[in-house]
Formats: structure tokens, sequence, C-alpha cells
């Protein structure tokens, strides 16, 4: 990334904001109350979300609309075999890597006949496959009862290690962790890992290999890239991410149902990725940030209508996405690729000679 | 091996045909190691449309490729790339988003191996790759003249520059033969110049090379024997000279005959 500075000063940086993410979550409940705790935690679940979906959209450049089907598959991997439905309890040691991979999996899946789609094709069959899979949840009921149909599956273990689990409230050292400060600080490893592992991939052979099909598939095959086993693994790389963010969002909850993964879902991960900036990682994680907490704090419309006005004017609920939607308008409008738009590299290190200043892209 | 004397490249009774249109009419072409083989036409005789067959990205109708002793027919332009035939295109294709020097990193792809883990975990092997790759791709970029724009974003890069990086990329994938298409064309006198000295100095490196060009004086000058291609046949082919003064190439240009 293009942090300038010396050493030292870095280092303290790093070190404050190290501090301060691990202290988010009590100062947070101080100041806005627990119910933004829990809503930081949906944050970094969807900062998960989001960085897997710009591997296949912003690095990849392949539009993804049906990208949530493949939380959903992480989700009811780790619900399904992890709660009364089959009477089964194993591990989520063992169920967030089978997520991760029965979402790669079907990563493929979607990739394998999508190979020769791109733009506003793909976009129709991605969101074709999206739907599918929330289609399936809903209806393996019957014959045999596999998905719990419409009512979803309940009673799903937490994260739990030995006897030491999530979902109940331990106190340390004169603080109290109550299960969303618990899972808090489970997703923001996540998160910070996801974060790490997508800035090594952006800057790779693969990384370099996914921005060339993005900006001309055919230059890159002609360059010897496999530009059909490339982009496959940009699907199973972004669906990884999005099988482990099911998986973790499942124990979280305790609960999953089809409702949680409708075309809107997609749409909203897409929109984190396309406002914080396509393809840059910075970026999209502010996107994630602030397209799960804009949504809530508009919420507070009502009664600051009640306080200012007396009266409650306009529904909050109404008003909520109509100040969602301009917000998207206007930011396309004025900043077109992002909050904070990719801006390829400057030189790599090493060899790397005098290092000049590199334009600002798109 | 094959023998030193077999062609590096032979196309043989090679035809492509577009709908109704007959693209390419049983055209064959040899071209040696160590030599440029020039191909010129006049516009639409089917010049390109033989590149993209050489280089994979049509399958052609009828007719055999063989290159260093393989034969390539109808396999994918990567796999093509990869047993070292390079190309540039014609209407310059770039990575325009990324720096000139991340598109000769691109270029070394085949010839590199790290994988998705190796790049997370960030490996010794890794990293050492890595820092093999940056440094190769500074050496082709400053090979090509373009040092001071390593790091310049490639759809930033003046006209003659693109071209050139076009080049450095191609050369990337250290291929045993480069095809040209028209790495000339929008270039001023100066620059062709500039040109014409890089790809000389790119065939004493010992890379054969295959030019499309419209310059006459540059393909004339530079190349060991020119082909000519009119309506997707070949219509002569030798040495320069000869093929200038041959009647066929010339009322092909010229649309009848000298009086």
């Amino acid at each position: 990334m293009i942090v300038a500075g010396n050493h030292p000063l870095r280092w303290t940086a790093w070190v404050a904001v190290a501090l301060l993410l691990l202290a988010a979550p009590f100062l947070v409940e101080a100041v806005l109350g627990r119910a933004w705790v829990r809503i930081a935690d949906v944050a970094l679940l969807f900062i998960m979300l989001a960085l897997g979906l710009n591997i296949v959209v912003g690095f990849a450049g392949l539009l993804d609309l049906g990208y949530i089907a493949f939380f959903a598959v992480g989700a009811y991997s780790y619900a399904l075999l992890a709660s009364p439905q089959f009477a089964v309890h194993w591990p989520f040691l063992v169920l967030l890597p089978l997520g991760a991979a029965a979402a790669a999996l079907f990563g493929i899946l979607l990739g394998g006949p999508t190979l020769r789609l791109r733009g506003d094709y793909l976009a129709i069959v991605t969101l074709g496959f999206g739907e599918i899979i929330r289609v399936f949840l809903n209806n393996l009921n019957r014959p045999v009862n596999i998905t719990n149909g419409p009512q979803g599956i309940t009673l799903i273990d937490p994260l739990q290690v030995g006897g030491f689990s999530l979902a109940q409230t331990h106190s340390v050292a004169g603080l109290t962790f109550s299960p969303v400060h618990n899972y808090y600080f489970v997703f923001l490893a996540c998160a910070v890992l996801s974060i790490v592992i997508s800035l090594r991939l952006e800057n790779s052979r693969i990384g370099r290999a996914w921005v060339a099909i993005r900006d001309d598939e055919l230059a890159a095959s002609a360059m010897g890239i496999n530009t059909r086993n490339i982009k496959l693994l940009a699907f199973a790389m972004g669906a990884t991410f999005g099988g482990v963010a099911g998986g973790l969002f499942a124990s979280f909850q305790g609960f999953v149902s089809p409702e949680s993964f409708h075309l809107i879902d997609s749409i909203m991960v897409l929109c984190m990725v396309v406002l914080g900036g396509m393809g840059n990682v910075a970026g999209v994680v502010l996107g994630a940030v602030l397209l799960t907490a804009l949504p809530e704090a508009l919420r507070y419309i009502g009664p600051l209508q009640q306080r200012w006005i007396g009266e409650v004017l306009v529904d909050p609920s109404d008003l909520r996405m109509l100040l969602f939607g301009l917000a998207l308008v206007l930011m396309m409008l004025f900043r077109p690729s992002g909050i904070w738009p990719a801006r390829r590299r400057t030189a790599v290190p090493a060899a790397a000679g005098a290092v000049e200043k590199s334009r600002a892209t798109r | 091996m094959p023998p030193v004397d077999t062609p590096l490249l032979a196309a043989t009774g090679i035809s492509k045909r577009f709908g109704g249109l007959a693209a390419l009419t049983n055209v064959s072409i040899t071209v040696q190691r160590g030599e440029i083989f020039g191909l010129i036409g006049p516009n639409g005789a089917g010049k390109t449309t033989l590149f993209n067959v050489l280089t994979g990205l049509y399958a052609a109708d009828a007719g055999e490729l063989t290159f260093d002793g393989r034969h390539i027919g109808g396999l994918k332009p990567y796999r093509i790339a990869q047993h070292g035939i390079a190309r540039t295109f014609q209407n310059i294709r770039l990575f325009g988003s990324m720096t000139s020097l991340e598109n000769v990193m691109v270029g070394q792809h085949a010839r590199t191996h790290a994988g998705v883990l190796g790049a997370v975990l960030r490996t010794r092997r890794t990293a050492a790759e890595e820092r093999a790759v940056t440094q190769r791709a500074h050496e082709l970029l400053d090979y090509c003249g373009l040092a001071a724009r390593a790091n310049a974003l490639a759809r930033d890069l003046p006209y003659g520059d693109q071209r050139r990086l076009e080049i450095a990329r191609a050369l990337a994938t250290e291929p045993k033969l480069l095809a040209l298409d028209e790495p000339a064309a929008g270039m001023n006198a100066t620059e062709t110049g500039a040109l014409q000295t890089l790809l000389e100095r790119i065939l004493a490196d010992g890379v054969t090379l295959l030019l499309i060009e419209h310059d006459m004086k540059l393909v004339m000058g530079l190349s060991h024997r020119v082909a000519v291609l009119d309506y997707g046949e070949k219509i002569s082919e030798g040495e320069p000279a000869a093929v200038q003064r041959d009647p066929k190439v010339i009322e092909a240009y010229l649309g009848g005959p000298l009086v």
C-alpha cells in the first residue's frame, strides 16, 4: 500500500490503530449502546464478504450479482452440521474450512459454464445462480427435509473451544465480554486476515494475472495466461471468503433462513465494493463499514423528527431507503470510481529504482 | 531438440473463412531461425488474420502449423505463448490500468510459478521469484528504452512508448519468435528509426522476427525475406528487392500494371 513516512512513525500509527480496534467494542458500547457493537460485528462480516467479491469484480473484472449464494452455502454448511437439524455438532474448526471448501466448489460450478461470458451477460447468469441457491434452500424440505425450508435452521451452535462458548458472557479483568464483544474479536481477526490475504494476492503473480484479464482478456491469453484457470481461481477465491463469512454468520446468529440471502443482499455487497472503490482493498473495507452503518444510522431520523418537530412526519423506514438511494446516486455522480479509488501501486520494492509518483487512475 | 536447419515456423496450406469471406486461402509460409520475415499486402489482405491463426486466436479451417518441431495448430493462445510465440497487436492492447513495469511483469506469467498459497504465505521462494520478475521487468523496460516510464500507467504513455511497451511485454514471455503487427504504425520518422534499431538488436539477441508493416522503407530495409498477401492469397515471396519488382505485387498495390 501507499504509506509514506518514516518507520518509527508508521509503527506508532499501526499500534494506535490496533489498540483503537481492540478497544472499539467497549468505546462503541459506552457511547452508542450495545446495539452498535452488534452492528460493528455485522460490518466486520461484510468486510469479509466485500473483500471476497472484490477479488471477482474488482481484480478480475467479472461482474457477479449472485455473490450472496456463497455466503449462503457457507452459512448452511455450518448450520446443518452444528445444530439439532441432523443432531450433529461438528467443531467449528472443521466446519469453517469445510464451508469455505463447499463455497469454493460452488464458485467453480458457477465459473465453469460462464467462462465465455462477460459484463451484462455474466451478471444475468450469476444473478440467476444466486436465486437458484436461495430457491433450493427454500424448498429442500420435501420430500426429505434437509434445509428445513423457509423456517430455516435454529439453535445453531455458537463458536466454542472446549467449554468456552462465545455465546456466553465472560468477565475478564473487570471488563464484561458479552457475546457481541466475543464475536467482535473473532470477526476482527478474520477481517484482518482477509485484508492481508487480499493485499498479498493483489501484489502477486496471480493478482496481476487477474487485473490483466480485467483490462484485456485477449491480450492476457496471448501473454501466456491460462485465462480459464485464472478466472476459475478468482471465482473460487472470492467464494472462499464468502463461505467463511457465512459460517461465522450462522454461528453468530444461531439461526439461518433463506430470507438472509436475497438478491438485494448480493447487490448490497456489490454496492460496498463499487462505492468504496473497486479493486482497492482499503476502499472496499471503507465501503463495507459505511454501507453497514449508514442504514442503521438513518434509523435515528424517526426519533429526531419527534424531538425537533414534535411528530414523525416521514416514516423513518421509508426515508431510510430513500436517503440511502440518494447517497448512492450522488456518489456515482461525483465520485464514479468510488470513495477511495484504486490506484495501481507505485514501484515494487527491491530492484525498483527511483520511485516516481504514480498518477491517480480512472 | 529438432535439428537447427528445420524452419522455426512452418505454416502449410492455411485457410480461414469468415462466413462467405475467404480471409485466407491456402497460404504457406516458412520462417527460418534468426531471420526477419516480412508480411506485407494491401489493407484487408489477411495479414492480421494469419497472425491470429499463428497465435491461436483463430482456429484455421484447413492447414498445418509447425513451430520449433511441434504441431501447434488448434492450441489455445496461452499454450502457443508458452511454446515461444509472442505477439504485439495492431490496435495496441496493453493492460491500461497497470504500470509499464507491471505490464512487463505480466508477460513473465508463463515462465513463473507462484500460486495463491505462495503469495498469501509470502514464502521465501515466492519472494525470490517476485524479486527476479521485478528485476527482469526493469531490464526489459531499459532494453526497450522505457526505463524512465516504469511507474507510469500504460494508458497514460505516449503512443510510441505504448508500441515499445508492447514489445517489452512480448519479450518478457521469452519468445523464440516475436510477431509484430504494424509496430511502426503512427510513428514519426525518428521513432521509426529507433524502432528499427531496437528490432535489429532483438534479432541479434537471438529472437526471430515476423513483421507485418506498411512502412515499406522499414519492412524492406529490415526483412531478409518478404511474403505478399492479397485477398487472402500469397501472391509473392522472396527477397525484398525481388518482391518489389514482382508485377503481381505492383498490381496488387497500384491496381494495375505500370505502363
